[in-house]
């Protein structure tokens, strides 16, 4: 790649203050591998818009272009938007008139109970990864284990004392039940990543800070919790799309007010007896998988930065307390390096080696 | 009041509950229980703060939503294995450890459960590695920085996104022999017929396959997170010793990327061994695909055995513990070492 800005360059298309280094020929590499991994999902979005008589043709119709006469017209359909307004209204009777779905509900059903749960738990998870990680209690590992076992089990096992304890309660088809239920789903990640995101950060700034007579409320919240933003950002992406698309709990929890896409998706496309709807079908994921496909474009960047900032590191790593101590890092180093002749009196090269030294010790 | 609150609270909070219980309706009783419960816990919380005992005070929200949650469920189905149960039916009957022994001689030693097993094993072989594989050699791809990377990542991560239920439906239309375009294209090459499903392998093949690529991208974000966390000077220096690249990738890029390597296996065996959804909805567990948690839905859910079923799934549990344990002590003894 020559060092002169290319035309793509300037418009954008790259990462701000990234540093390229690998080229075009990398890009084209990876976008022809990417292109194959995503051609499923790209045969779901054309059949969203494949005439509904066309779903099931044989040859199968699976381009809307015919690629400047790359591929045979018998290949080509003609995109039509019909099947997403009969996502939300079509005719439910045989020679009815078109009837609301009920569709814009399920959307918004689906979108505040995923968003309330999985920000419910980054509250709650939050806070407690914070305690695990700062004030160890006793057999701190046993708890944390118990955390991950919940979510061991199958589904169908807890199913149902759930039910009977919501009925019980009063909580079954009620978004208060699914939220709650969800935030207890997504306490386990949130705990377990955001745990080791805490581990990470280095414990001398808040002593320092406490020193200073901070409060531990303030250590918490204006020295803690704005350096692991990423990791926030990154457990969200990863909750929201585990949440989103949960199928078993509420199938068996959500009323017809509380009902979510992926439900009603089921029913929607399995009722009236033809079999599969394969265009409206189609047609709902492509509509549901548009606001989860934003978030995690929009949190990307924090996404990669997030994730590696907290789980390489997995064990609580404290830094010696005297900075500069004459640690050897030759012997900690990876077994294959240790032979190389380090400029040890370079001292930046060498306070970055005994850094990356030390990570090696705690990965 | 001080050091006492709590003591204070816990016995206003007995009396009224008692009080409650026994003069009120149960609808109006149930909420003056929980209000009680409430106060309590506030002076708990009051306690703790005060004595600085942040710790719990922190952890405490998070075990109360999972205890009323999941560990209570948790623990009720415990019980239930010990009884005889059906969730249709109104008699209970103290059983001990009968449901136990009848499934682990009836139900896995008859020849289709104990097939169910070994397919679960089967499957959490292959569809782990196939993802561990395919999602390190993705993120070896994206590892570098290049044009378009972004736009690209996005394109490989959204299998992750789409709904079970929709993409195993298309797998299912993919698969078909007569619209599905696979055959299509296979019968186009050969001539024949081709059924993907026909066979077991085909079918354990076409099962695996939707899993791998829906679940891939997960270990290849992980994987990515490892592999940009590499320092670049460990690299540059092992150019200068002209180390292989065999040795560079044993000796700077797996350590970093090995604990989260191990994370993704540890989650991804864990979801593994609860693979149904997709053998549901594509083969219904014919031609030999059952596997032990799709059994346990059908005996659980369409049989009504709830104590069997509980008591299936303590076994699943155990042994997906005992694989953890092992996970987590291989990590952390490796950890030690280095």
């Amino acid at each position: 790649m020559p060092d002169s800005i290319s035309f793509w360059e300037r418009i954008g298309w790259r990462r701000s203050g990234g540093v390229t280094e690998a080229g075009w020929d990398r890009t084209l590499v990876v976008a022809v591998v990417s292109l194959v991994y995503f051609l499923p999902v790209l045969f779901i979005i054309f059949t969203a818009i494949t005439p509904q008589e066309l779903a099931l043709s044989v040859p199968p119709t699976i381009s809307p272009t015919s690629l400047f006469g790359l591929i045979p017209d018998q290949f080509v359909f003609t995109p039509t938007l019909e099947n997403f307004g009969s996502v939300f209204s079509r005719v439910l009777t045989p020679g009815g008139q078109p009837e609301p779905t009920g569709f814009d509900l399920y959307f918004f059903n689906s979108i505040v109970i995923a968003s309330v749960s999985v920000l419910l738990a980054l509250v709650i998870g939050t806070l407690a990864a914070y305690g695990f990680s700062r004030y160890p209690l006793k057999g701190n590992d046993t708890y944390l284990f118990i955390i991950l076992t919940t979510r061991m089990l199958p589904a169908i096992v807890v199913i149902i004392p759930v039910i009977l304890m919501f009925r019980a309660m009063g909580l079954s088809g009620s978004y208060t039940g699914i939220i709650l239920l969800y935030t207890a789903f997504n306490l386990a990640f949130t705990i377990w990543m955001m745990k080791s995101f805490f581990d990470e950060l280095s414990p001398d700034v808040e002593d320092a800070a406490r020193i200073d007579g901070s409060s531990e409320a303030k250590v918490f919240f204006k020295i803690c919790l704005p350096q692991v933003i990423a990791g926030l950002a990154a457990t969200f992406v990863f909750g929201l799309i585990l949440t989103w698309n949960e199928f078993l709990f509420a199938l068996l929890l959500t009323g017809p007010d509380t009902r979510t896409v992926p439900v009603a998706m089921n029913q929607a496309v399995s009722s009236g007896g033809r079999g599969t709807d394969w265009t409206l079908l189609a047609a709902i994921e492509t509509l549901f998988l548009i606001p989860v496909f934003l978030v995690t474009f929009f949190l990307q960047n924090h996404l990669l930065r997030g994730v590696t900032f907290g789980t390489v590191k997995r064990e609580p790593c404290r830094p010696s307390r005297s900075a500069g101590s004459p640690r050897s890092s030759a012997h900690s180093l990876p077994s294959g390096m240790s032979t190389l002749p380090w400029p040890r009196a370079k001292s930046s090269a060498c306070s970055a080696l005994r850094a990356a030294a030390r990570r090696r010790r705690c990965a | 009041m001080s050091a006492a609150n709590w003591r204070l609270a816990i016995l206003v909070g007995l009396a009224i509950s008692a009080l409650a219980a026994a003069a009120l309706p149960a609808s109006a009783s149930f909420w003056i229980v929980g209000a009680m419960v409430a106060l309590v816990a506030a002076a708990f919380v009051v306690n703790a703060y005060r004595r600085r005992y942040y710790g719990g005070l922190l952890v405490a929200p998070a075990i109360a939503v999972l205890f009323v949650m999941n560990i209570f469920p948790l623990l009720w189905s415990l019980g239930l294995s010990f009884f005889a149960y059906q969730s249709n039916q109104q008699s209970i009957r103290f059983v001990g450890l009968n449901n136990y022994v009848k499934v682990l001689t009836n139900e896995i030693a008859a020849p289709d459960n104990w097939h169910a097993l070994t397919n679960t094993a089967m499957f959490v072989v292959l569809t782990v590695s196939a993802q561990m594989i395919v999602g390190f050699l993705l993120a070896m791809l994206f590892a570098k920085q290049f044009p378009l990377r972004k736009y690209l990542l996005i394109l490989v991560l959204t299998p992750m996104m789409l709904s079970v239920v929709a993409s195993g439906v298309f797998f299912t239309y993919y698969y078909d022999p007569t619209f599905g375009i696979l055959s299509y294209v296979i019968n186009s090459i050969t001539g024949g017929q081709f059924i993907l499903m026909d066979s077991k392998a085909g079918a354990v093949a076409g099962i695996v396959f939707a899993d791998a690529w829906m679940w891939s991208p997960f270990v290849m974000l992980l994987a990515l997170a490892g592999l940009v966390s590499v320092p670049k000077y460990l690299y540059e220096a092992a150019a200068i010793d002209r180390v292989s690249a065999w040795r560079r990738f044993w000796s700077i890029t797996f350590p970093y990327i090995r604990g989260l390597l191990m994370l993704a296996l540890l989650f991804r065996t864990i979801e593994a061994f609860k693979l149904a959804d997709l053998v549901i909805l594509l083969t219904k567990g014919g031609n030999d695909t059952m596997t032990i948690s799709y059994h346990l839905i059908r005996i659980a859910n369409e049989q009504n055995k709830t104590s069997e079923g509980a008591a299936i799934s303590y076994i699943m549990l155990f042994m997906v513990i005992v694989l953890t344990n092992l996970y987590l002590y291989l990590a952390n003894r490796r950890n030690r070492e280095a």
